[in-house]
């Protein structure tokens, strides 16, 4: 299908229509300095004019007051908190005359649209799909929202110092799992549409068809960002970095670490979870409930009385081989799609394409 | 089956095995049977304190069995629970020991530590069934004679047509009648079994795994007839937490029982 067009004054129309057709609008904006996605209750909260200069161990925006409101790249999180939650009852307790009474949890989903999703966050999504959708024990929360998911995707038109999803495959131009897919240019956005969902909803907006000198500036905006510094090894490289588990390049990486979890919390398909048993003060019930967790956590390889990664050395490489090379055999691809903010949000500023291009030393083309 | 809720369990009656071990013996509340493989696992709950991963003993006159040690809060409360009271109960979850593949062949159990539930519930099996296999040969290994748990069972066992039943101390000075002093690869040598037609059963701690390997390699057991009940943290049961993972396999999900030539390149990898 052909692609429209929307002028830039028509885009309040878009979160209108998402409105009317009974969605919660998720949008981005900036709070506490940083872009996060969040409720959109207008469209003027979107970042105008911001864009965001990342580098290892650093993240800052900068108002450069043009009319643009998606030219950064992301924030410290996409689409992971609204889907697989940091904080989730899985079941509760109650004890009652005749023994416990046990309970599920039922998932409370909504209707949400999503605006300015990028493409490496739908690989992320994709990836969390198979694990928490497509495998034996299907997640009934993660599952009961995904359904309800509208995708607004916009295409990246430049890239961070941190960007690296052209050289894992996911970037910068999203290809599939979007409904709505824009374009955004000087005067307006180019919008594609993808499914059914996508279509009643652009069915509604006054979109004109787009002009070769529209498709041309989106052309030249994917090329511009195109251009990415870091270059992540290809997926049959990483798998040689179980080849390098005696590196001591483990044990240098350790001494900047400081086991702080940042990278397994901003990554997108970091999946690791851990329950705790609460008693609720007022009931007494019994809520088991779910929370991230993270490889680098102490407790993550506890084994009665044992654990199996005390060195933070450990834990990082744990964190390493499994995201770039036992992933691929769990979930057929590397667990990366190159977003950087593992490497933007690391307080040491370890940079995870630095370091495995320098585990991978001479074995790297 | 039940996966994501508990159903309950009611405590009929605890067996103490040894200070701080007990067999609880569970009625499940559930109206559909209770089905499982040998190596399997549960997640059990005691209210308001925890969920634990522990492997399943056996079933035993309508009643499923659980051996527990005390080691955390929520151990430590379940073997103090009083009858009647009730935990939770998810499961049973990851694979057994595929015990209808090995039969015909001689049965190899090598076990080391206090209680090896999975190994012990197959030998059980194994024993109910007799006639479906050929040999069983069982191996154990303790620190002292004292920590040898269901003595009488073993004492049975080694009656028993066909069987023979080795054990070791490692922690002893003195040799004991049917005991030898050291560890249980050295009573390797003394097995008798057909390495070209066994399966051999594994469970206990990795340095114990690693150290039989090469025993066994030297009578010619072929890595494909071995199998290995592993042991990592689970927090789900369902392959989702990402605890459990050794290499590529998510332990509570592909395993705990493993086929050897899975796990082998991970096997003794420090920090997997």
């Amino acid at each position: 299908m052909e692609k429209g067009f929307l002028p830039r004054e028509n885009l309040s129309q878009l979160h209108a229509v998402l409105c009317q057709q009974g969605y919660k609008v998720i949008g981005p904006q900036v709070k506490d300095g940083a872009i996060v996605f969040d409720g959109l209750r207008d469209i003027a909260d979107l970042p105008w004019g911001i864009v965001e200069h990342t580098e290892a161990g650093a993240y800052r925006l900068e108002d450069t007051g043009d009319n643009r409101c998606f030219a950064w790249n992301n924030g410290p999180q996409g689409l992971k908190p609204w889907l697989f939650k940091s904080q989730q009852t899985v079941w509760r307790g109650e004890a009652t005359s005749d023994g416990i009474r046990f309970k599920s949890e039922q998932p409370s989903p909504q209707p949400l649209a999503f605006i300015g999703i990028r493409s490496c966050d739908i690989s992320a999504l994709y990836l969390q799909d198979k694990h928490f959708m497509h495998s034996a024990y299907a997640d009934p929360w993660y599952t009961a929202q995904r359904k309800q998911l509208c995708l607004i995707a916009v295409n990246c038109s430049r890239s961070n110092d941190t960007c690296f999803c052209e050289s894992t495959g996911d970037g910068v131009e999203a290809t599939y799992g979007y409904d709505i897919l824009l374009d955004e240019l000087d005067d307006g956005y180019l919008v594609d549409v993808k499914s059914e969902r996508g279509r009643a909803i652009t069915a509604a907006l006054p979109l004109q068809p787009g002009s070769q000198q529209h498709h041309k500036q989106a052309q030249r905006q994917l090329k511009n960002a195109r251009h990415q510094q870091r270059v992540m090894p290809d997926a049959e490289q990483l798998l040689k970095l179980l080849e390098h588990l005696n590196d001591k390049h483990w044990q240098d990486i350790a001494e900047r670490c400081l086991a702080c979890g940042n990278c397994t919390l901003t990554c997108p398909t970091c999946f690791c979870s851990k329950q705790e048993a609460e008693v609720e003060p007022v009931s007494g019930e019994h809520h088991q409930v779910r929370y991230w967790d993270s490889c680098f956590s102490e407790k993550h390889g506890y084994i009665a009385g044992m654990q199996l990664r005390g060195d933070v050395s450990q834990r990082y490489r744990q964190w390493m081989t499994h995201k770039l090379a036992t992933w691929q055999a769990q979930y057929d691809r590397s667990g990366c799609v190159g977003c950087g903010r593992c490497i933007s949000w690391c307080p040491a500023a370890i940079d995870i394409v630095a370091e495995a291009n320098l585990i991978l030393g001479d074995d790297h083309d | 089956m039940t996966d994501y809720v508990p159903i309950r369990a009611r405590l009929m009656v605890t067996t103490e095995e040894s200070p701080g071990l007990a067999t609880l013996h569970l009625k499940v509340q559930s109206e559909t049977p209770f089905t499982f493989q040998f190596g399997q696992f549960n997640m059990l709950s005691m209210f308001g304190i925890g969920e634990i991963p522990i492997s399943i003993m056996g079933w035993q006159d309508g009643l499923l069995m659980h051996t527990i040690r005390a080691v955390g809060r929520v151990s430590t409360a379940m073997i103090g629970m009083q009858k009647d009271q009730e935990l939770g109960l998810r499961g049973p979850f990851g694979k057994g020991w595929p015990l209808e593949k090995f039969e015909g062949r001689d049965l190899v159990f090598i076990t080391a530590g206090l209680g090896c539930a999975p190994v012990v519930a197959a030998i059980n099996y194994a024993v109910a069934h007799r006639n479906r296999y050929r040999r069983i040969v069982i191996l154990q290994g303790v620190k002292h004679h004292n920590d040898l748990l269901w003595q009488p069972k073993y004492d049975a066992w080694r009656t028993m047509g066909d069987c023979q039943v080795l054990l070791a101390a490692s922690e002893e000075s003195k040799r004991k009648h049917h005991w030898k002093l050291g560890l249980v690869t050295a009573l390797l040598d003394d097995a008798e079994f057909d390495p070209r037609h066994c399966a051999v059963m594994i469970c206990g701690p990795e340095i114990m795994m690693l150290a039989a390997m090469p025993f066994l390699q030297k009578h010619q057991v072929r890595d494909e007839d071995i199998y290995l009940s592993m042991e990592r943290n689970f927090q789900c049961g369902m392959g989702a937490c990402g605890h459990c993972q050794i290499g590529p396999h998510f332990v509570c999900r592909d395993g705990p029982v493993f086929h050897y030539p899975d796990v082998k390149p991970w096997l003794g990898v420090k920090g997997f």
